[in-house]
């Protein structure tokens, strides 16, 4: 009999014959209610995103490393999307909210095609809905981990739109997200002020450099890169490239060990 | 109890703290006279100390005589003025008629006390024209509280504007002045003034300077550079 009196009753009960413990002023043994958590943080990470309207067209670049923390640890990931025709897309941030995100535009571009109405989403229907959805995920409490540029020709006119975490979207010539905002955007707004009717090839020359320096001194960057280009001609995911890199002032580097 | 913990400490991976707020800056003034208001804001958009965007005006107009302007987050300046646009649209298709600048002003009131436990982080100034073809501005605060003002500065340099055009438009703190009433060109100006020196303090200020003015005739914009630095 003692050692099932031993055993509570049941949970927070009383004995038997004796009276219920309201347990006031110590904490109690009952399951605590917790509250509802999301998973906010990110775990496989992109680093910064670039992107720059061009004279006739936009292109928006970024390297393809995986971070796992300060882990290198997937290193052929592509952050950048052919959406269609006219419109591409980039994200820095968690990997599987951009490939959550890649799904659902997948999609959509597919419902889109089977329409068969003529009508295809232009990067500005694009961004605006990008814009609420990730308004609405951080209005929940629930982000998806992104900063997303989007890019294309809208009525023939190149357009580029940032959108990050918690809905701050705005529309620039020159975007850069992440490191990017401190390292690339000064060169590409530098060289946009400069001449804001660059070719292609010199655009693209551009973020390369700007690619490089991030690589150089960004230790989340890789100098494995994707560049997605949309011109009058259509849009293009070019095949992923290799940074030339120089390293050769890098032994004359001394006095930090 | 002890078990609890470790379990509990156990199972909590590292939480990178994110909020769902940013303050991007940026200021709005709004000044009203017997015919006309004036509203204006810089253009800067920033985080930190970072510029997003130099070209970013935070004037929206809602009607042919009501202008906004909002500073705050920006993510919630969207959401809002998106909302507000839905809203005076219905206005329009159920009343056949604008919404008047004193409906609007009333409207976003309860738009943003409906938030009041998640609110807009937005520091909004309606400027327009009332029902007697006077001009007239209405300052709010986030949650909805709201009066009817002659000037008022808001955002991240709206406190070092206040001080400023309480003394030349209010004639505070003047001895013996001769209070004369406001004129168009004096208002212009005096915007372009505060807004410089604004640009000049608050990092979060500057680019350009979007002015609107506003009669019974509609809304005309003005342009002036600030200082980029």
């Amino acid at each position: 009999m003692e050692g099932i009196m031993e055993q509570p009753f049941w949970a927070n009960g009383p004995k038997p014959g004796s009276f219920y413990d309201f347990h006031a002023g110590h904490s109690s043994k009952t399951t605590t209610v917790m509250p509802v958590k999301h998973t906010q943080y990110p775990m496989v990470t992109g680093s910064s995103v670039i992107g720059i309207q061009f004279d006739g067209g936009v292109m928006i670049a970024a390297d393809k490393l995986g971070s796992y923390g300060s882990l290198a640890r997937y290193r052929n990931c592509s952050r950048i999307l052919k959406v269609n025709n006219t419109t591409i897309m980039g994200a820095g941030g968690d990997y599987a909210d951009f490939q959550f995100l890649r799904d659902i535009v997948e999609q959509r571009v597919i419902d889109e095609e089977c329409l068969d109405d003529g009508f295809n989403y232009t990067p500005r229907s694009l961004f605006s809905w990008l814009t609420r959805v990730l308004y609405n995920r951080r209005s929940r409490f629930n982000p998806l981990w992104n900063t997303v540029l989007v890019g294309g020709l809208q009525d023939g006119e190149p357009f580029l739109g940032y959108v990050d975490k918690i809905g701050t979207a705005y529309q620039s010539p020159t975007a850069a997200s992440g490191f990017g905002a401190y390292i690339a955007l000064p060169m590409l707004r530098e060289a946009y002020e400069r001449n804001d009717k660059m070719s292609e090839d010199e655009a693209k020359t551009l973020l390369e450099s700007c690619l490089r320096v991030l690589y150089y001194r960004d230790c989340r960057a890789w100098n494995k890169y994707d560049i997605a280009i949309v011109t009058h001609d259509g849009s293009r995911l070019e095949e992923s490239k290799t940074l030339s890199t120089d390293w050769s002032t890098a032994d004359m580097v001394s006095g930090y060990e | 109890m002890s078990l609890q913990m470790e379990q509990h400490e156990y199972g909590t991976p590292m939480q990178r703290y994110w909020s769902p707020y940013a303050m991007n800056g940026g200021t709005g003034l709004a000044v009203s006279g017997a015919d006309f208001a004036i509203v204006a804001s810089d253009s800067r958009l920033s985080e930190g100390f970072s510029i997003h965007s130099r070209d970013a005006p935070k004037t929206y107009q809602l009607t042919d005589t009501t202008v906004l302007s909002c500073a705050g987050f920006h993510g919630d300046i969207l959401a809002l003025t998106k909302y507000l646009e839905a809203r005076l649209q219905m206005y329009e298709h159920e009343h056949n008629k604008k919404m008047s600048t004193s409906a609007i002003a009333a409207m976003l009131s309860t738009i943003l006390y409906y938030k009041r436990f998640f609110p807009y982080y937005v520091y909004n100034i309606i400027g327009g024209i009332d029902d007697e073809g006077k001009g007239c501005i209405y300052s709010f605060d986030p949650v909805g509280s709201y009066e009817r003002e002659t000037y008022r500065a808001g955002g991240s340099a709206g406190s070092i504007l206040q001080p400023l055009l309480d003394n030349q438009i209010g004639f505070k703190n003047q001895q013996g002045v001769v209070k004369t009433p406001l004129t168009l060109q004096k208002a212009v100006q005096l915007v372009k003034d505060v807004f410089i020196s604004a640009a000049e303090r608050d990092i979060y200020t500057g680019d350009s300077l979007v002015i609107r003015i506003i009669t019974k005739d509609g809304v005309k914009t003005e342009t002036f550079p600030l200082r980029r630095d």
